[in-house]
């Protein structure tokens, strides 16, 4: 039944990627390039809870890929979910890199201050993004430079925002600065020398989420001193 | 230490104690933390849990409670928290003592099942954070330390995820996962090897040093 149904509006989806926890595929919807991401079954955890964990996440992930776009934030376009095997078709996002394959290119390309001043519009940018995000208390809950694509000339700044599995709608600042905390050690973890970078992002987010941002960014501060031991030598 | 009773080259680590919830990584001369917990660490939340159910703390109270669990069949689900690669367990331990004394009351769920719900959220939690972990770095080794790390059920599910990755996983056990004296000594042993020597008379002990700061320089790396 899967496949008759798959292959009458589908052609036969190639595996593109394997990533933690889903697959990618790529194929077509009705005609349209697409592509799948089908999560699978963890087998090292409990099977109510991996069935729980799967259909929340798929929930979650659609839920915020439309109400993102109804925010005028650039994300792949929903075109069919299937509960049945955890699947999403979406959009698929052509010419496009990651951004951190971007930040990559251009650090590995210029000297340290000529990379920071490229970079400071795409921070600008992102900034923007995330600030409209929470003005509308969407919480991304896994915010990477790869979970950013850039498409087109980078020049154009045209950010998609990818992968929304752990994201929530929630209006706390405390879920807002984790967010944030989140990016900030995704960044500084992945990129070398990218405080400036992070910096500029939280610039820019505080402009464009103007209701919350004092609290959140004092949220994002307090995050910040919780879990790890600080270094307390001297 | 991990690296030394395994034989593992350049895992992903996994540590896991009372005080410590941590992924970590090798990159550009230092260990980097990619994972942690945002607020107490996992040993402390199963420690607390523990002492609700009032089990022993000989010899100790992680042990009780994997021992409880292997008898335990019915599921409670619990509060699942992951953000990004990082955990948070306080939410999870509040509902779970709230929860708990009114389950056992209406004899709902025993002992044993909560012991074992309570397990199977918290390592899942840890695993999926430290497969992301693997995944973000590329690695095909992954190694659990601290005294969380005794535990088989967690021994067990990494190595599933391990397998599932095609990659391999060291685990050391009760000797050498709660030993701290061992591992200091290790850790001369291999800045004396590589040259970096501490005249005695300026040696001095301090409680608070933090290993993140080490910049290392052992052979092999």
């Amino acid at each position: 039944m899967e496949d008759e149904s798959r292959n009458s509006i589908a052609t036969m989806p190639v595996l593109m990627k394997q990533g933690a926890e889903a697959k990618l595929y790529k194929s077509t919807f009705y005609g349209k390039p697409c592509i799948i991401k089908e999560r699978f079954t963890k087998c090292y955890r409990h099977p109510s809870l991996d069935k729980s964990l799967t259909t929340h996440r798929i929930k979650s992930e659609v839920r915020a890929l439309l109400r993102c776009r109804m925010n005028g934030i650039c994300t792949p376009t929903v075109y069919f979910t299937n509960m049945e095997n955890s699947s999403i078709y979406m959009e698929e996002i052509e010419d496009a890199q990651t951004v951190r394959e971007y930040i990559q290119h251009v650090q590995a390309n210029e000297n340290s201050d000529t990379a920071n001043n490229i970079l400071k519009p795409l921070g600008v940018k992102v900034g923007e993004i995330l600030g409209i995000m929470h003005s509308n208390n969407i919480v991304h809950g896994d915010l990477t430079t790869s979970n950013m694509l850039l498409r087109g000339n980078p020049a154009g700044l045209d950010v998609v925002i990818i992968d929304f599995g752990l994201s929530h709608f929630e209006n706390f600042a405390e879920e807002k600065g984790v967010d944030l905390y989140v990016l900030e050690r995704a960044i500084l973890s992945t990129h070398p020398n990218t405080e400036d970078f992070f910096q500029t992002i939280l610039d820019s987010y505080k402009k464009y989420n103007l209701k919350s941002s004092v609290e959140v960014v004092a949220k994002l501060d307090e995050v910040r001193l919780r879990g790890r031991k600080r270094t307390m030598v001297g | 230490m991990g690296r030394l009773i395994t034989g593992a080259e350049n895992p992903t680590v996994l540590y896991v104690s009372g005080g410590n919830t941590q992924v970590i990584a090798y990159l550009q001369k230092r260990y980097r933390i990619f994972g942690e917990t945002i607020d107490i660490a996992v040993g402390n939340c199963l420690d607390r849990f523990a002492r609700v159910l009032k089990l022993s703390n000989d010899p100790s109270p992680g042990y009780n409670i994997e021992q409880l669990a292997k008898k335990g069949k019915k599921y409670l689900e619990l509060p699942y928290t992951v953000k990004g690669m990082d955990v948070s367990f306080s939410g999870l331990l509040s509902f779970i003592e709230e929860k708990a004394p009114q389950v056992l009351k209406t004899g709902e769920y025993t002992p044993e099942d909560l012991c074992f719900s309570l397990q199977e959220t918290v390592f899942s939690m840890l695993i999926e954070i430290t497969e992301r972990a693997m995944a973000h770095c590329g690695s095909q080794e992954v190694l659990i330390v601290g005294g969380v790390g005794c535990n088989k059920r967690l021994q067990e599910m990494m190595e599933i995820m391990a397998k599932e990755r095609g990659a391999k996983l060291f685990a050391t056990d009760e000797r050498f996962c709660i030993d701290n004296g061992a591992m200091i000594a290790q850790a001369g042993w291999e800045m004396f090897k590589s040259g970096q020597i501490t005249p005695f008379e300026e040696t001095f002990c301090t409680q608070r040093f933090v290993w993140f700061f080490l910049k290392i320089l052992f052979p092999n790396f």
